[in-house]
């Protein structure tokens, strides 16, 4: 170390060579990745859908537009993570929501969770998540009204299949096995009916596999981008591959909540230990949007290894709890949000003191 | 320029949004206005008795049993208020619940009691103890009105004559946010008025330092 200084930083003479990596250019490449799901979701569920992510996008925009401009002083527009978080927000929101909730939601992510504690990368909170909670506990009656694309005749009767399954659990159930048969019981694969290109759908819709087949691309009630675990999947290979996002959080979180399914996913159905269906739980709610594109939000999470696999573990262990044994049917959300608040004691692991003063 | 000792309490040294005080019984009651109403007057009334009791009994009493001796008279006069407000306004009484039994434990009274009573004037100290309680009051109204106006789409008051006692607000009552009168609201609420009285209190500091300099 040199004299002179308690510390002095290694300095090395040009040129130096800068990736390319911008905030904005992190943020625009996830929209980028979202984008398929999105598309699929809107395509689905038809012009309602657009709608509803029209409004959480557009609201977000304006308030941070707004707040940031009239109490920071700064134009923070140019980030992209107003957009990101609007797009996020209706992805999390059921198609058939009436409006107001969309921009109640996102006016709440972005100056309440957000600017409120001093804008990007100060927030303690994944703005979308905290906000959905926030209207998902203030108006839980249309933000439990599903617009299912398979019913075949009322639009708005559907249930999405953990909310199925969790009805069907509160009686006590006999020679059901597991909750894909109860789902192939209560939904009817009569073919997608609400959205665009009804006919193209309706073959589609034909061949798609009954059960997993139907998960995976989500053609059953849910909210507008969480439905198609397959599409999120699909776009998320390219953050994981330019490593935008952190491979520890959403595998500490996927593995820790998959090895619970198996162990004790089976308890409900009186299957015993090591009976349960691990797929059904990938494939259903908001899984693979909250594991892969929420969790993994590098504000609201850890900064090293340890740190965001105890994270990831975290999120894995709550969000079992919450579905099996919690009073809603997905808990996702409350899961990582919660996890979210233990960020500043989970990066105290492994970190170093800081430069010791000399007295 | 001082204000009066009245007028101290209710805003530069309001118990509430800036010393903290009395911050459980705020959080908790706070989602109804009239519940807000209600334990407002029953602090007021506490501690202007209080006070003037402790101020009066100080002679008399070893420097050593205060403590002990302001914690039986304030609990006493809490269970008079209490037994009051059953008789008198049971309704009202039924909302606030256990929270006006605890303001027996309340640090707000408890603490205002200990200070009040080593002061001479016994005027300037009820004076004080009534800023303090009426500061307290306009506080937890100010909570309880953003608390109920927007989770709720209501504002309660007490009935009398053809009033029903409850106002509702258009378009708001169909729909409220309900979140904001659970408990995660009344912390939301409470942050953003203390970060309004720190703003309020940094921008007259300034002025007085440019008044003085």
């Amino acid at each position: 170390m040199r004299s002179g200084g308690a510390f002095a930083l290694e300095q090395f003479p040009a040129p130096h060579l800068h990736e390319g990596t911008t905030t904005a250019g992190m943020m625009f490449s996830v929209v980028l990745c979202l984008l398929p799901a999105g598309l699929w979701g809107v395509l689905l569920f038809g012009p309602r859908a657009l709608y509803v992510l029209a409004v959480s996008v557009g609201t977000s925009l304006l308030t941070e537009l707004a707040v940031s401009g009239l109490f920071l002083r700064r134009f923070t527009l140019g980030d992209g993570s107003a957009l990101l978080t609007g797009l996020l927000l209706g992805y999390s929101l059921p198609p058939a929501v009436p409006l107001f909730i969309p921009a109640v939601a996102s006016f709440f992510a972005i100056a309440v969770i957000k600017l409120t504690f001093g804008g990007l990368g100060r927030n303690w909170m994944n703005p979308a998540l905290g906000a959905r909670v926030f209207v998902m506990f203030s108006w839980t009656g249309p933000m439990t009204r599903w617009a299912a694309p398979l019913a075949a005749a009322d639009a708005l009767s559907g249930a999405t299949p953990l909310g199925l399954v969790k009805e069907a659990l509160a009686h006590p159930v006999h020679g059901v096995r597991g909750p894909i048969e109860l789902l192939l019981a209560g939904l009817h694969p009569a073919g997608l009916k609400a959205g665009f290109f009804p006919d193209l759908l309706q073959r589609l819709g034909r061949l798609t596999p009954a059960g997993y087949g139907q998960l995976a691309l989500g053609t059953m009630a849910g909210c507008i981008g969480e439905g198609s675990a397959f599409l999120l999947a699909l776009g998320s290979v390219y953050l994981f591959v330019k490593k935008i996002i952190a491979w520890e959080i959403p595998a500490a979180y996927l593995g820790s909540f998959s090895l619970l399914a198996w162990a004790f996913g089976g308890l409900p159905f009186g299957t015993g230990l090591f009976r349960g269906d691990v797929a059904f739980h990938l494939l259903s709610g908001g899984l693979a949007l909250g594991a892969l594109y929420m969790a993994a939000d590098p504000v609201t999470s850890p900064l090293r290894r340890p740190g965001r696999i105890l994270f990831g573990l975290g999120c894995g262990g709550l969000t079992f709890l919450l579905r099996t044994w919690g009073s809603q049917p997905e808990g996702v959300a409350l899961a990582v949000i919660l996890m979210n608040m233990l960020v500043p004691l989970l990066n105290r692991i492994g970190a170093r003191p800081a430069a010791e003063v000399k007295k | 320029m001082r204000e009066g000792a009245f007028f101290r309490g209710l805003a530069r040294e309001n118990p509430l949004l800036v010393y903290l005080l009395g911050l459980c019984p705020a959080l908790a009651v706070s989602d109804l206005v009239s519940k807000a109403l209600g334990l407002g007057a029953g602090v007021i009334l506490v501690l202007l008795a209080a006070v003037a009791a402790a101020r009066l009994l100080r002679p008399v009493i070893p420097e050593r049993l205060q403590p002990l001796v302001w914690l039986v008279l304030v609990a006493a006069l809490v269970s008079l208020v209490d037994l009051a407000m059953q008789a008198w306004l049971p309704a009202l009484r039924q909302q606030l619940g256990v929270y006006l039994q605890l303001l027996a434990v309340n640090c707000l009274i408890l603490g205002l009691v200990e200070r009040l009573a080593r002061r001479r004037s016994l005027s300037r100290c009820l004076r004080l103890a009534a800023g303090q309680g009426a500061g307290f009051t306009l506080a937890l109204l100010l909570i309880a009105l953003v608390r109920e106006v927007l989770g709720s789409g209501t504002i309660t008051l007490f009935p009398f004559g053809s009033f029903g006692g409850v106002i509702r607000i258009p378009g708001l009552s169909l729909h409220p946010a309900r979140a904001v009168s659970l408990a995660a609201g009344a912390l939301l609420v409470l942050g953003y008025l203390v970060a309004l009285a720190g703003r309020l209190k940094a921008g007259r500091r300034r002025a007085e330092q440019r008044s003085a300099g």
